[in-house]
């Protein structure tokens, strides 16, 4: 039986990838902010085969509670902690940004501070077991800095360089860090988006973690389309990249 | 929320695809302690499941849809009990993966389990069991039911059981169910024991029927839409018991469709010729009169969703059902002169469907299945032609005094409405004043 930490466990693609888990009889420690919530996903987990569930209220930009999650999962999990997924964010209004140093600020340190922060508590506790699998979902916004949202394009990309170092620092340890890049999925952050054919479904994308979880993978574009379409666009050459509206 | 744009107003179709049908909104409902405000501005509202109902009671065009697809949770299974509490766009086939490894199957499923449970409650939905089991709503035990004054309701056979009443088969009008309370029924394995007998008349199909609804409690039969004599294939089964060859899985992932039609078809692919040669090859396909089988319960239930977007098949017009029921005295002169009616028309059907429904009532007073004989028909929609033959067919059912089922139906005339469902003015006093959707506008108008 796994142990799992999911930190912004009621996200739409956490909650898929924890299905997943819990389908597996997985012993799972679900954080996050809204405690009812929270509880409604813990419900489902638990009729979908989860051998346990143990909930954490926190809100990730609370840094000095951080370290008392790090005293829970420990006693949660005495045995070790096999899966980490951090899986929160937000997808802040990019006009308000643009315009507002504090409000740039705050998207910077819900989107990338606190989950550095975290990431760093998280891999002390790595090191120590020498197994185990982190994950960390950073976004295709993070590869290259765009007008229409580039606080959250600069906040994913210090998540994509920061699980970059990290992996090769915890390979040393036998532990595996997954950066995950999703493009657009219908989740409730993308509500005010308008759809188009690209957006993925969550369920699709919390298989698709899951399985790189299990695997270990490195870096993971979700769909895998995205991989592509995201080389295309880092290789624009920044004069004419700077003229384009994208 | 967002403008939806053509795309997705492109997903919020019915089955049948038609009538075609534009929202103005769409809301996506997903937390169920945290509901959008039902019905702000002026425009109505209408719970938008899995879009599997054909017609357009699924529809409100020009308004609000509130799609339920992301309210998927579990809140409780009991495993020893079999009652199941579930939010209301949980879809049956995602309940059968849960439950089926625990010993438990649905009291009563349709013939596709891609459908939610809220919308098995709203289209009060009926299967191959109905002689021995009635309807869903007979096994729903409680929902909530949230109106647009804000007020959320439990209500079952003893509280709010006016609404109760009303919300099942109620067509999503009576306001948001967000979460179902189930009876599943216990099972010992996954596979169904299968007898298929051949009959080459009505009045064979009949005396067989009659007899095999005394024996099992699945029943039901194809019949060739194309020959006016009603030959076909009559499929009995039952849950086969636990066995060296038959055992409950230990998991079953969400089975995926293995088939999918990527395009539209062209719209002359099912032809007379072309149904012809189907259903005469389908009847032959047994060289006996009797067969035994044993089969996994997804063939044997839910033949098609092996096909994803199979309606496509019928090409861009889509297609039209035609589902109704007629009372057993004179039903084999009825059933036989709907059958010369499709035959003389020479619009083929090649998934035609009868069956003998029981006498067990439903609480919904808006309920179709009723004592009779039910037929169901697939047409490729011709536009008026279609239309048209629908319109003397309901002429044959209101003589018969039977009915027209609303989940399939896109074409039936408000006075055809009012004489098959003669308790809808009572029903109408119920329906949260923030609802309507496309098929009652068209019922009522």
């Amino acid at each position: 039986m796994s142990t799992v930490l999911i930190i912004g466990a009621t996200s739409a693609i956490a909650h898929e990838t924890s299905r997943k888990f819990a389908s597996e009889g997985a012993d799972l420690l679900l954080v996050a902010r809204n405690g009812a919530k929270l509880q409604a996903n813990a419900d489902d987990l638990t009729a979908r085969g989860a051998y346990g569930i143990r909930t954490f209220i926190l809100d990730a930009n609370d840094f000095a509670r951080h370290s008392e999650l790090l005293d829970a999962v420990r006693s949660a999990f005495p045995d070790g902690l096999n899966y980490a997924l951090v899986a929160y964010g937000t997808l802040p209004d990019q006009a308000e940004v643009a315009a507002d140093a504090a409000a740039a600020a705050d998207a910077f340190t819900t989107n990338a501070t606190s989950v550095i922060a975290l990431l760093t508590h998280l891999a002390g506790l790595f090191e120590e077991q020498k197994h185990g699998a982190i994950a960390v979902i950073s976004s295709v916004a993070g590869d290259r800095g765009r007008p229409s949202n580039y606080v959250y394009g600069a906040a994913k990309g210090a998540v994509s360089l920061f699980t970059q170092g990290l992996r090769a620092r915890m390979a040393k340890h036998n532990v595996s860090v997954t950066t995950i890049k999703p493009g657009f999925v219908d989740t409730p952050m993308t509500a005010e988006v308008p759809k188009n054919p690209l957006f993925a479904d969550p369920s699709d994308v919390g298989v698709r973690i899951h399985k790189a979880m299990k695997k270990g993978q490195d870096i993971v574009y979700v769909p895998a389309f995205w991989r592509g379409v995201m080389g295309v666009i880092r290789a624009i050459p920044e004069r004419i990249f700077k003229r384009l509206d994208l | 929320m967002g403008k939806p744009t053509a795309a997705s107003q492109r997903a919020f179709q019915s089955w049948g695809r038609y009538p075609k049908s534009t929202p103005e909104r769409i809301i996506a409902v997903r937390d169920r302690m945290n509901l959008p405000k039902l019905g702000k501005d002026d425009s109505t509202v209408l719970a938008y499941g899995q879009g599997r109902s054909y017609g357009d009671v699924c529809l409100n065009n020009g308004a609000t849809l509130l799609g339920t697809s992301a309210l998927d949770r579990f809140i409780d299974f009991n495993k020893d009990t079999g009652l199941l509490r579930a939010e209301a766009g949980t879809t049956l086939s995602d309940v059968l993966s849960q439950t089926i490894p625990q010993g438990w199957f649905l009291p009563v499923s349709p013939g596709t389990k891609f459908v939610s449970l809220g919308g098995a409650i709203a289209n009060d939905i009926h299967g191959k069991n109905h002689h021995v089991a009635g309807t869903f709503g007979r096994h729903v035990s409680r929902f909530e039911l949230v109106r647009s004054s804000g007020e959320k309701l439990v209500c079952s056979p003893k509280e709010n059981s006016e609404l109760f009443n009303a919300t099942i088969a109620g067509l999503g009008l009576t306001g948001l169910i967000t979460w179902i309370e189930l009876q599943m029924k216990p099972i010992e394995s996954d596979q169904i024991d299968v007898i298929t007998t051949r009959f080459r008349s009505l009045d064979e199909f009949l005396a067989l029927s009659a007899e095999a609804n005394k024996e099992s409690p699945y029943v039901v039969a194809w019949i060739d839409g194309l020959r006016s004599e009603g030959r076909g294939l009559l499929m009995q089964g039952d849950h086969a018991p636990a066995g060296p060859d038959a055992s409950l899985p230990s998991f079953e992932a969400d089975q995926k469709a293995r088939i999918s039609t990527p395009f539209d078809a062209p719209g002359w692919l099912l032809n007379p010729v072309s149904i012809r040669a189907f259903n005469a090859a389908y009847f032959r396909k047994q060289t006996t009169n009797i067969k035994r089988d044993r089969v996994h319960y997804n063939p044997y239930f839910y033949p098609l969703d092996a096909i994803r977007d199979w309606n496509r098949g019928y090409g861009k017009r889509g297609l039209l059902q035609y589902q109704c029921v007629v009372p057993f005295d004179d039903s084999n002169v009825t059933v036989q002169e709907l059958l010369s009616r499709i035959a003389e028309s020479g619009a083929g059907s090649f998934l035609a469907v009868i069956k003998m429904f029981g006498d067990i009532p439903s609480p919904g007073m808006m309920s179709f299945p009723r004592p009779g004989i039910t037929l169901a028909l697939d047409f490729a929609n011709k536009g008026e032609k279609t239309i048209q033959l629908f319109h003397s067919l309901d002429a044959i059912v209101r003589q018969a005094g039977g009915a027209v089922y609303p989940a399939k139906d896109a074409c039936m005339s408000a006075e055809s409405f009012r004489a098959y469902f003669p308790r809808w003015e009572e029903f109408s006093i119920y329906i949260d004043p923030a609802f309507s959707s496309s098929f009652w506008r068209r019922v009522t108008s």
